[in-house]
C-alpha cells in the first residue's frame, strides 16, 4: 500500500467518525466541534486530490469564520438536549429518506463515466491550481461567478436590512463627531483678578 | 467645510498618534527615576510614621504616665492600656500594646501624647513570622525605643521648629 | 551528512524534517522568552523605570525564572467546568501558531515546506487560532472569561476581514500566493518594497495584527480593568503559560510576515550590502518594537469602537486602495510593483 493510501483512509476514518459523532454527540458544542473536525478533514482529503486551494479555502471560510460564529450562536443559547431528541423516532423515517437519497446522488456524481468524464491524471509538479482556477472563474465562468457574488451581496443586505432597527432611547453617539471636537469649542478661558476684601478678616475661632 | 477636509487628513495620516508616539519615545530615552530598593533609599521625612517605639528619660524611667489619650485618640482602636498605682506613688502602665494589624499609622497616638511617651520611628520594614507576631506589647515597645531613641530624638529635633 | 543519510536510509526523510522542525520551534520559543523581557523592558525604559534586573545581569534570565515558576505551579480546573475542553483549548490555540512556520521562508532557499499558497495557508491556520480563545472561554464556566471569549472572537473574525484584503493587494501586487515570490517580487532596493506603493494597505494590516493578536490598544479581550483577564482568567500554571505562548508566537509570526510582504523579508535595502536572514530578523524586531511602542502609548479602545473601526474604517480603505492599485496596474504607474 502506497504512503498516500495510507493518508486517505486514515483522513476518511476520522472523517467518518467525526461525522457520526456530529449528529450524536450529546452536547451541541460537542456537536460544532466535531463539524469542525469533520471540516478539516475534508480539507485535508481535498490536499490529497491536489486540490490545495480549495482546501485551505475550506479552512479558511468554513473553519476559520462559518464556524467560529456557529460556535457563537451555539453557545449564546442554552440548548436542551432532551427536548431535542424527543421527535427523534417521528423523523427518523424522513432522514433515513434523505441521506439514502443524498448517498445515491454522491454515487451518481462521483462515478464520473455517467458524465462521459474521463479519469483525471496527476498534473505536472509545477501546475498552480490556484492559477488555473482564477482564470478559469474570470474568463468562461465570469457571468456565473458575478451572478453567485450579487446574489451574496443581496444576501448580505437583505439580512443587514431585516434585522437592522433604530432603538428610541440609545445613547449612543457617533465617534465621528466627538473626535472633531477641538479645544477651541467648547472651552472658554476666562482671566479672573484675584480680589483682595479690604480689611482682613479676623479668624471666628 | 475646511474645518471637516482638515480633520480628515488629521485622522488619516494619523498625526495625533504620531506624536503620542513622539512622547513615548522621547521617554525612552530620558534618566530614568527607579530607585533600587535594598541598596538604594529614598529620604525619609523626621516626621515619618513608621513602626511604634516606646521612649524613656535619659536616667531610664519610662516616660508613659498611663493617661490614656493615644488609646482615646487612636481611630482603629489598636491600642490597648491597663494602669496601676506603682510602689513610689506614681501611676504606670502594667499593659501597653498595640495591634499592628489593626494600627494605621495616622499618628495621633504621637500627636496625643503629653509626655512624647508613645512615637513612630523610621523602621518601616518589619515582619512577623506567625500569628501574633505583629502584637506589640510594652516590654517590644520599650526594646524598639532603647534600642533606636538616638534616632528618634534626632527626629524630633528635626522637626521641632515646625510644630 | 551523507554519511549519515546513507546509514538511516528510509528513515532519513523524516529525521532530517524532524530536527529541521526543531531549528525553527526552538528559535521561536527562545524568542518568545525574551520577547516577554524586551516587552517589560521596553516599556519599562518608555515609562521612565528600569524594568526587571535582579535575576542574572541585568535581568537576562527573567524569561527563564518566569517559565519555571509557572512550570512548577499547579493546574487549577475550575468546578463545573468541562475539563476536556478546558485543556484541549490552550493547545488549539497554540498549534495554529506553531503550525503557520511551516511555510515561512527565511531565505531564498531556506523554507520546511515551499507550499503553491503558503500565503493562503498562514492566512486559513492563523484564523484557527480563535478556537482556542473561543473554547477556553467558554469551558471555564466564568462570566469574564465567557465575555473575553465572545470579545476576542468577534474581533478577530472581523479583523481578519482587513486583513485579507491588505493582503490580496500585496499578492494582485506580486502576482503569487507563495510567499517566497512575493518577496522575489519586492527585489531591486528599497524603494520597490510593497510598503511604498500600498502605504494604506501596510497601514491597514498594520493596525489589524495588532486586533487580531489581542494587543493593545486593541486588548479588550483581555481588558484587565474591567474584566480581569478575559479568556484566560480561570488558567494557571502551565495552561497559562501555553496561552502565554501562542499570543507571543502569533505576535513574533504576525511581524515576521509583515516583513515579508511590505519590507522585502530577506532582502537587503541597499545594493552593497548583501541579502541575508539578518535583515529579515531586523525588521522583525522593528515591528515588534512597534508592537510594544503602541503598547506603551495608547489607552485601550472602546469595544463599539473597535467595531466601528474594523468594519467602517479599515476595510473601506483597503477595497479603496485595492480599486486604485488595479487600475495602477493597467497604466504606466505599474511599473512601481516591479
Amino acid at each position: 500500500m502506497e504512503f498516500t493510501s495510507v493518508v486517505f483512509y486514515l483522513l476518511s476514518a476520522i472523517l467518518l467518525l467525526a461525522g457520526l459523532r456530529v449528529v450524536t454527540a450529546r452536547h451541541p458544542v460537542h456537536a460544532a466541534l466535531f463539524l469542525v473536525l469533520a471540516f478539516f478533514t475534508a480539507a485535508g482529503l481535498w490536499v490529497l486530490l491536489e486540490a490545495e486551494f480549495l482546501a485551505i479555502t475550506l479552512v479558511l471560510v468554513y473553519v476559520g469564520a462559518v464556524m467560529v460564529l456557529f460556535l457563537f450562536v451555539v453557545m449564546m443559547l442554552d440548548i436542551n438536549a432532551e427536548t431535542m431528541r424527543a421527535n427523534f423516532r417521528e423523523y427518523l423515517p424522513l432522514a433515513g429518506l434523505i441521506s439514502g437519497l443524498i448517498a445515491v446522488e454522491s454515487y451518481i456524481v462521483l462515478g464520473g463515466q455517467n458524465f462521459g468524464l474521463a479519469a483525471p491524471v496527476a498534473k505536472a509538479a509545477d501546475y498552480s491550481n490556484t492559477k488555473a482556477l482564477g482564470r478559469v472563474l474570470y474568463t468562461e465562468y465570469a457571468y456565473a461567478f458575478e451572478l453567485a457574488a450579487v446574489i451574496l451581496l443581496v444576501a448580505i443586505v437583505a439580512a443587514i436590512a431585516l434585522t437592522h432597527r433604530r432603538r428610541p432611547g440609545n445613547k449612543w453617539r457617533d465617534p465621528a463627531t466627538q473626535v472633531v471636537v477641538r479645544k477651541e469649542d467648547r472651552l472658554r478661558l476666562v482671566n479672573l483678578k484675584p480680589t483682595r476684601p479690604d480689611t482682613p478678616v479676623e479668624d471666628e475661632a | 467645510m475646511i474645518k471637516w477636509i482638515q480633520q480628515f487628513f488629521k485622522t488619516f495620516l494619523l498625526i495625533e498618534l504620531l506624536k503620542g508616539m513622539a512622547v513615548t519615545g522621547r521617554h525612552l530615552f530620558l534618566k530614568k527615576l527607579t530607585i533600587q530598593y535594598p541598596e538604594q533609599h529614598t529620604p525619609l521625612s523626621p516626621r515619618f510614621r513608621g513602626l511604634h517605639a516606646q521612649r524613656r528619660y535619659p536616667n531610664g524611667e519610662e516616660r508613659c504616665i498611663a493617661c490614656k489619650l493615644c488609646e482615646a485618640a487612636c481611630p482603629a482602636m489598636a491600642i490597648h492600656i491597663e494602669s496601676e498605682q506603682r510602689a513610689d506613688g506614681t501611676r504606670r502602665t502594667t499593659r501597653y500594646d498595640i495591634d499592628l494589624t489593626k494600627c494605621i499609622f495616622c499618628g495621633y497616638c504621637e500627636e496625643a501624647c503629653p509626655v512624647d511617651a508613645i512615637v513612630e520611628t523610621h523602621i518601616f520594614a518589619y515582619h512577623g513570622e506567625k500569628r501574633g507576631d505583629l502584637y506589640y506589647t510594652k516590654e517590644m515597645l520599650l526594646a524598639v525605643g532603647d534600642q533606636y531613641e538616638a534616632e528618634i530624638a534626632a527626629a524630633r529635633a528635626a522637626d521641632a521648629p515646625y510644630r | 551528512m551523507d554519511q549519515i543519510q546513507t546509514l538511516l536510509g528510509p528513515a532519513w526523510l523524516p529525521i532530517w524534517t524532524l530536527v529541521k522542525i526543531m531549528a525553527i520551534v526552538l528559535p521561536l520559543l527562545i524568542g518568545v522568552a525574551y520577547l516577554t523581557y524586551a516587552e517589560r523592558k521596553i516599556i519599562g525604559y518608555m515609562q521612565v523605570r528600569i524594568g526587571p534586573n535582579r535575576v542574572g545581569p541585568k535581568g537576562w534570565l527573567q524569561p527563564i525564572a518566569d517559565a519555571l515558576k509557572l512550570m512548577f505551579k499547579e493546574i487549577i480546573i475550575p468546578s463545573g467546568s468541562n475539563k476536556n475542553i478546558f485543556l484541549l483549548a490552550p493547545v488549539l490555540a497554540l498549534a495554529p501558531a506553531l503550525a503557520a512556520w511551516a511555510v515561512i521562508p527565511f531565505n531564498d532557499t531556506m523554507v520546511l515546506a515551499d507550499l503553491d499558497a503558503s500565503l493562503l495557508y498562514v492566512m486559513a491556520i492563523t484564523s484557527m487560532g480563535v478556537y482556542g480563545v473561543i473554547l477556553a472561554g467558554w469551558a471555564s464556566n466564568s462570566k469574564y472569561a465567557f465575555l473575553g471569549a465572545m470579545r476576542s472572537a468577534a474581533q478577530i473574525v472581523s479583523y481578519e476581514i482587513a486583513m485579507g484584503f491588505a493582503l490580496v493587494g500585496v499578492l494582485m501586487a506580486a502576482q503569487s500566493l507563495n510567499l517566497g515570490d512575493i518577496v522575489r517580487a519586492q527585489a531591486g532596493g528599497f524603494w520597490h518594497w510593497y510598503f511604498l506603493p500600498l502605504f494604506p494597505m501596510f497601514m491597514v494590516y498594520l493596525i489589524a495584527i495588532l486586533a487580531e493578536t489581542n494587543r493593545s490598544p486593541f486588548d479588550v479581550a483581555e481588558g484587565e480593568s474591567e474584566i480581569v483577564a478575559g479568556f484566560h482568567v480561570d488558567y494557571s500554571g502551565m495552561a497559562f503559560a501555553v496561552f502565554f505562548l501562542a499570543e507571543y508566537a502569533n505576535m513574533i509570526l504576525v511581524s515576521l510576515m509583515t516583513a515579508l510582504m511590505f519590507l522585502g523579508g530577506w532582502l537587503s535595502p541597499v545594493p552593497f550590502l548583501p541579502d541575508s536572514l539578518f535583515w529579515l530578523l531586523g525588521k522583525t524586531s522593528f515591528i515588534l518594537f512597534l508592537f510594544l511602542w503602541f503598547r506603551a502609548t495608547f489607552p485601550r479602545y472602546r469595544y463599539d469602537q473597535i467595531m466601528r473601526l474594523g468594519w467602517k474604517v479599515l476595510i473601506p480603505v483597503s477595497l479603496i486602495w485595492l480599486l486604485v492599485e488595479g487600475a495602477m496596474m493597467q497604466t504606466s504607474l505599474g511599473r512601481f510593483f516591479h
